[in-house]
């Protein structure tokens, strides 16, 4: 963020520079207002006293809920983002299958997934799971939906991760005998899982905040724990320890998000469409350059070249706008001054082929 | 199977009204939003240093804050422990806390989506509106945010998708009529259906998300700038 504000607006001159100090004057000037009148409000209402926030300070406020709630909602998202995972590949590998009907209901499933609001998900399941004889259904549920709606974008990013792949991966793993399924497994789904990562700890970051969905289900995770032990009086005090925790963990994860992506493409992994355009147009152009060169790496044509000398003067070469290699072999060849010597100008070199 | 047990919890409850509500709750929150967002992404790119500050600041609190903590937030804390009312009626007032709640937290997903389509501007457009003279705010309000605007159709529908989903977290701002809170009351009454009302519901929000979803791609790939 901070080098792409100065792509908008030029080094300030004196006028300016004037102009953005009473801008900061009055930017300052409203965030201090709007927080004055918050702080003045929690005053007013007593939120601000050190009684009411001695609360969050006690051990046992920690040990008895804070603790146990983040323990709650650390292992629902850990377990649901494995679940995902392996949901995700499943379902991913299902939709770029070439059965239809199995394409079509891994389609269909992903998009219904996709489409349903967690929260219905999650009131269905706990309802549901309690008339089974599984224990703890409220965790089940939290952990169930949250499988299936994660699992439903990891599909999605599996999918676009191999279509995103250059084609040449799949052609060459078609080429070397793999059977399709083969290719998918061996070839084109780990190259596009590595390049998920970065979205993947994105995904674990949505799957602990969408986790505290699950207080409407009675499941003790830290919001729920933080509500309980504030109310009645302490909720203000008990929510905001509850989101500190929250902030930090999620921007700390958004940061290993961005530490996996910088380190994905320093590994030459590409994660957006454009970047991965590159590769091939690259290949292409040194490919033909090598093609172009080997005229010269068997060292005939500067055997010719010095023969040529006295036929055809190099300006005239170039007006003609041959290449060096390649004029000369006309000129020997078309011009029938002598018979081709053996192992010499072969007709069907490369750079023939290339051009005509 | 018997199903008459169904029909009758079906009649029973205002379903339709239940998702009308949720469409009222992201016209609403979807325009504030998109409001907070725009003057997010300004104040973002702007050479104002406080300003960028305050709304960084903003944009990563609430993106990192579980939606769930917004709203429970807006009820017990807004509400309970401030007193803050926008009006004297319960449920008026807890479905403006909870649009307000929604607001707020996609604003942030707003700002977000409009900064990616800010990028997508070439820089050359930013440099141009300079060279003809136009100040910042006027080369942000005529050249880049309308690109912008257009180049971040896909992140700001997924916003959009997203927040029709969301709004069923109403329930926990107490605004009771909406789909989560009447999908559990009727859970509650015929839990031997279950199933069947959660598809109900399910299906409901498919052919409300899947339609916009194809239209937001028809429309990023139709309004997007070629260049």
């Amino acid at each position: 963020m901070s080098a792409q504000p100065s792509l908008l607006f030029d080094a300030p001159g004196p006028k300016t520079r004037r102009r953005i100090m009473y801008g900061n004057i009055v930017g300052v000037a409203i965030v201090a207002v709007l927080l004055g009148a918050a702080l003045y409000r929690l005053w007013d209402y007593g939120q601000l006293s050190p009684d009411m926030w001695r609360i969050i300070f006690e051990p046992v406020s920690w040990t008895a809920y804070f603790l146990p709630g983040l323990w709650n909602t650390i292992t629902a998202a850990v377990l649901s983002i494995v679940g995902a995972m392996i949901f995700g590949l499943l379902f991913g590998v299902a939709r770029l299958s070439v059965h239809r009907p199995l394409r079509w209901f891994a389609s269909v499933v992903v998009e219904f997934l996709r489409a349903v609001p967690v929260l219905l998900m999650m009131i269905f399941l706990w309802t549901f799971l309690g008339q089974t004889t599984l224990p703890n259904p409220s965790f089940w549920a939290v952990v169930i939906a949250l499988i299936a709606y994660n699992g439903s974008v990891v599909a999605e990013l599996v999918r676009s991760g191999v279509i995103n792949l250059p084609h040449g991966q799949h052609e060459a793993a078609m080429a070397i005998g793999l059977r399709r399924g083969q290719a998918l497994t061996h070839v084109e789904v780990p190259q596009a899982l590595l390049a998920m990562m970065p979205a993947l700890v994105a995904q674990l970051v949505v799957a602990l905040k969408d986790s505290a969905l699950g207080q409407a289900i009675a499941y003790a995770e830290l919001l729920r724990q933080a509500t309980l032990l504030g109310t009645p009086l302490n909720t203000l005090q008990t929510i905001f320890v509850a989101s500190v925790i929250f902030i930090l963990i999620n921007f700390g994860l958004g940061k290993l998000g961005e530490w996996s992506s910088r380190k994905m493409r320093a590994r030459g992994i590409d994660l957006n469409d454009e970047a991965a355009e590159e590769i091939p147009i690259n290949v292409t152009s040194s490919a033909v350059q090598n093609m172009l060169e080997p005229v010269n790496v068997s060292g005939h044509y500067d055997e010719t070249e010095r023969q040529l000398q006295g036929h055809l003067d190099p300006a005239e070469l170039h007006r003609l706008d041959i290449p060096h290699g390649r004029g000369l072999e006309l000129g020997h060849g078309h011009g029938g001054a002598s018979k081709p010597r053996r192992g010499q100008g072969k007709p069907d070199s490369p750079p023939r082929g290339d051009r005509d | 199977m018997d199903l008459t047990g169904y029909w009758e919890v079906l009649r029973e409850y205002p379903v339709l009204h239940a998702f009308w509500v949720n469409i009222t709750l992201t016209f609403w929150s979807g325009l504030l939003s998109l409001v907070l967002g725009t003057v997010a992404v300004a104040m973002r790119i702007s050479p104002i240093a406080s300003l960028r500050l305050a709304a960084t600041f903003y944009v990563n609190v609430f993106r990192d804050i579980p939606l769930t903590i917004v709203m429970v937030a807006m009820y017990s804390v807004v509400w309970v422990s401030l007193g803050i009312e926008f009006s004297d009626t319960f449920t008026t007032n807890f479905y403006i806390l909870a649009v307000i709640g929604l607001g707020l937290y996609h604003g942030s997903f707003v700002a977000e989506a409009l900064r990616s389509g800010v990028n997508t501007v070439p820089l050359g457009q930013a440099e141009a509106a300079r060279a003809i003279g136009l100040t910042f705010i006027q080369s942000a309000r005529i050249i880049i945010l309308p690109q912008a605007f257009r180049g971040a159709v896909a992140p700001l529908g997924n916003t959009l998708i997203a927040l029709i989903k969301n709004t069923t977290v109403a329930s926990a701002t107490a605004v009771a009529t909406e789909t989560s809170g009447v999908m559990a009351a009727m859970i509650e009454n015929r839990p031997d259906h279950v199933i069947l009302i959660f598809l109900t519901f399910a299906i409901g929000y498919v052919i409300i998300v899947v339609p916009v979803g194809v239209l937001i791609t028809h429309l990023s790939q139709r309004l997007a700038v070629k260049r």
